[in-house]
């Protein structure tokens, strides 16, 4: 399956949670924020969220901002 | 002149009290140690950060802003920087709110385009009430008009901030009057975001009323910026007793400080 990742196309062997994206990345334990097709997932929800083919992943953190 | 003499009240934002009148921000330094030294000499207690997708294959040891500035030390405020309509600028809060579990204070702006970084008022004001409806407490940046500025208290923005001038621009205030208007019209506190470029830009802002600056360029562009830090604080504090004290009236003609009697050529 395919998801649109912070605006790049990212191919995946197979179907995962937003966890499992979050682990892979290794970003597991940072302070990111997930959302997906534009509805926030919050932190509680990551292990059972599953992503589906074309889903829009938007993962963030802060920076240094005014 | 009013007949009782100013008396000082702590800065409250949405229900929170700061001794703090200087909000920093936290672009633009070279890293994040020298952020936190110019973070601190500030003696700011409400930090700006902006909200912004995360590298893929970063390094995962790579150092991260929230352990320069901890939410468990200062009242993070999220900002939309970036977000030129009110759909982005609410998206961007609602993931802010999410990153910093729940922590509902965000600084709301909606730019017009990237030459002047101007406010776009009219999609401000929608996000503005948006936000608020969805229970944000919002911090607006806006333009230096009387009337938006008091249509965005009207909507329930529990702070306005309208620009002394261009944001990075560290023109100061070119538009005190305006301003002047701004603040004697507001029920909610009003800061100076973005144009202060110099300690006494920031004790003018603070002698005419207004209840604190937000400030990141002219620190953090300043040769030494956490000295720079340390001077702008000092100017608001200046600024904020000037305030209290009342300045003299100003007269068209002279008035010796000393007196002419027991002059010894009298």
């Amino acid at each position: 399956m395919h998801i649109q990742l912070n605006g790049e196309r990212r191919e995946f062997a197979s179907e995962l949670t937003v966890s499992e994206l979050v682990d892979q990345l290794a970003l597991t334990g940072r302070r990111i924020a997930v959302e997906v097709n534009e509805e926030i997932v919050p932190r509680s929800q990551h292990a059972e969220t599953r992503l589906t083919t074309g889903d829009c992943v938007e993962i963030v953190h802060a920076i240094g901002g005014g | 002149m009013s007949a009782d003499p100013r008396q000082d009240i702590p800065l409250t934002v949405a229900g929170r009290t700061f001794a703090s009148r200087l909000l920093v921000g936290t672009g633009k330094y070279r890293d994040f140690d020298e952020t936190a030294a110019a973070v601190e000499a500030s003696g700011a207690e409400i930090v700006t950060v902006a909200v912004r997708r995360t590298n893929m294959g970063q390094n995962p040891d790579e150092p991260n802003l929230l352990d320069a500035v901890p939410p468990s030390r200062y009242t993070i405020l999220p900002n939309t920087a970036g977000c030129y309509t009110a759909k982005d600028a609410v998206r961007t809060c609602k993931l802010a709110r999410e990153l910093l579990d729940g922590h509902n204070l965000v600084k709301l702006e909606v730019l017009g385009d990237d030459g002047t970084l101007y406010p776009n008022v009219v999609e401000t004001l929608k996000a503005a009430e948006t936000l608020v409806n969805d229970g944000f407490d919002v911090m607006v940046y806006t333009s230096d008009d009387p009337i938006v500025a008091k249509e965005l208290e009207r909507l329930g923005c529990c702070a306005v901030m309208p620009l002394g001038s261009l944001i990075g621009s560290g023109h100061g205030l070119l538009n005190p009057t305006s301003l002047a208007i701004i603040l004697d019209n507001a029920e909610v506190p009003i800061l100076v975001d973005a144009g202060i470029g110099t300690p006494s830009d920031a004790a003018l802002a603070m002698e005419m009323g207004c209840a604190g600056v937000l400030i990141n360029s002219a620190i953090a562009h300043a040769r030494q910026p956490v000295r720079m830090a340390s001077a702008m604080k000092l100017a608001v504090e200046a600024g904020r007793e000037a305030y209290l004290a009342e300045r003299m009236p100003r007269r068209a003609s002279a008035s010796p400080s000393s007196p002419f009697a027991g002059r010894i050529n009298a």
